[in-house]
């Protein structure tokens, strides 16, 4: 049994079932506006320091001009020593990194080691490549393990870079002028948690895709610290009425109750073995 | 990512790129430029390694989709590490173009890569051979790919001479590498380049501010 093997390869060819459903689905707005996928619009970084990997992402997620979440949480758990940040579909990045976190964790039960941010970085190139850009995917991988600490970059295509600082998303070029200033290798912990923060600022001042707060994920050789948020906007909304109110405020005027008849078509018991 | 893939035919990231190869006497000198782009007007790279290792002496130099590319080699990577295990010696240079040529030619309609193999076996010494994007692969003593080739085929006709020394075929390449990246936009960065001998595999890595000049610049 090959215990690497968690990821069953499915039969020949591409799955491009959700593609066709799609463009046959457009034909019946006949012209009209199709409903737009939820993206994250986004300012994601990462950043290699002394210690291990700093990553930092904003917060809202858009659907058109629409801010759709306030308090998206990008930064995804893959394994307790990898963490990712995704850009492009909010569903997207979402399901990819729950089906690597899932694969990882049986891929640990398993073996009894604790995965490696390449083994990862492999798993998500693989299919994503297989999907050949259809699944809208940006990812910064971070992790640190035995053999260090590493980011890297997938993108949609299935193309992977090995970096030591990034930033993704709309916002990326405003974040990576920051980046490109400021990065300097083995920074203190400090340091770095401040460049991220500066370049997501960046991003988030710059770009209409990104806003809200900011949420940064330090990792370490001793464990993760996930602060999130780590900065708030100073843009908070204040709302004058509250919109809860309490019960009793409409008055019931007429009640009626009418039993439902359900009538048993079928029994079937199953003993269960307790003991 | 989409508002910057408009033109270029590839899709996602692309290796832009200069490669080239050349045979000298003794070894062989594999080299490329280290920028990988996205549409032709954004660099998603600067320092991005297109020198892959697919054995022990065997190296591959990659152009055209970084995302096929990379799942061909990989591909390329396992069938030749198996096919020695096999065989219980070190594959040819040939096997491994060949193995890089089967994939690109079934697999022509869907994959936009295509690469330089370069070598040393026992059999056959040094050699270098080139696979083409639909799946030609021919043997050759030196040669070049790559969009940023374009603009080094009259340098390489004229300057290129077999049985070099080591330092020659290194200053050759260096020179012709930099030539290119000075005319392409997508070819740009630092020069890696890989020396393959009997003996061993030794990556030599030129950054852009020694690489030499020419009269303009």
């Amino acid at each position: 049994m090959a215990l690497s093997n968690v990821l069953q390869t499915p039969a020949a060819g591409f799955n491009f079932d959700n593609a066709t459903r799609n463009a046959a689905l457009q034909s019946f707005f006949k012209g009209a506006e199709t409903p737009k996928a939820m993206k994250t619009g986004t300012t994601i970084a990462g950043v290699v320091f002394k210690d291990g990997v700093v990553l930092g992402a904003d917060t809202r997620a858009t659907s058109s001009e629409v801010v759709a979440d306030k308090m998206c949480a990008k930064i995804h758990y893959i394994a307790p020593n990898i963490y990712c940040c995704g850009a492009g579909t909010a569903a997207d990045t979402e399901k990819t990194t729950e089906l690597l976190s899932s694969n990882l964790s049986i891929f640990s039960l398993n073996s009894g080691r604790k995965p490696r941010v390449i083994m990862a970085v492999n798993i998500l190139q693989d299919m994503l490549y297989r999907y050949h850009g259809q699944i809208g995917a940006n990812l910064i991988l971070g992790g640190v393990d035995c053999t260090g600490n590493h980011l890297f970059t997938v993108g949609p295509y299935g193309s992977v870079i090995k970096v030591p600082f990034l930033s993704m998303g709309s916002g990326d070029l405003a974040a990576l002028g920051i980046l490109e200033d400021g990065f300097r290798p083995n920074m203190e912990l400090n340091e770095a948690k401040e460049l991220v923060r500066a370049s997501i600022q960046a991003g988030i001042m710059c770009d209409l895709g990104s806003g809200n707060n900011i949420d940064v994920c330090v990792i370490t050789r001793q464990g993760v610290d996930y602060i999130r948020p780590y900065r708030e906007s100073e843009y908070k909304d204040d709302r004058k009425i509250k919109y809860k109110y309490r019960p009793g405020t409409t008055p019931v005027l007429t009640e009626k109750v009418v039993p439902l008849k359900l009538e048993v078509v079928a029994e079937t018991v199953q003993r269960m073995d307790t003991v | 990512m989409e508002k910057r893939s408009t033109d270029s035919q590839v899709k996602g990231v692309s290796t832009g790129t200069t490669i080239l190869a050349a045979v000298y006497d003794g070894g062989v000198v594999i080299g490329s430029d280290s920028r990988a782009s996205i549409g032709g007007d954004y660099v998603s790279s600067k320092t991005i390694n297109k020198l892959i290792q697919v054995h022990d002496r065997i190296f591959a130099c990659i152009a055209g989709s970084l995302a096929d590319a990379q799942a061909v080699t990989k591909a390329a990577k396992s069938h030749l590490s198996f096919h020695s295990v096999q065989m219980e010696t070190p594959p040819l240079v040939v096997a491994a173009a060949s193995v890089l040529k089967e994939l690109c030619y079934r697999n022509k309609e869907e994959l936009q890569a295509g690469f330089i193999t370069a070598g040393w076996d026992r059999k056959n010494g040094p050699q270098v051979y080139v696979v083409s994007l639909g799946g030609m692969l021919i043997s050759q003593p030196v040669t070049i790919a790559g969009s940023g080739s374009t603009y080094i085929y009259g340098y390489v006709d004229a300057k290129y001479k077999p049985n070099m020394s080591r330092e020659q075929c290194l200053q050759f390449a260096t020179n012709a590498l930099a030539l290119a990246m000075g005319r392409d936009n997508v070819s740009g960065g630092v020069v890696h380049l890989v020396v393959i001998t009997e003996e061993g595999v030794e990556h030599v890595v030129v950054p852009g501010d020694k690489l030499p000049r020419f009269h303009d610049e």
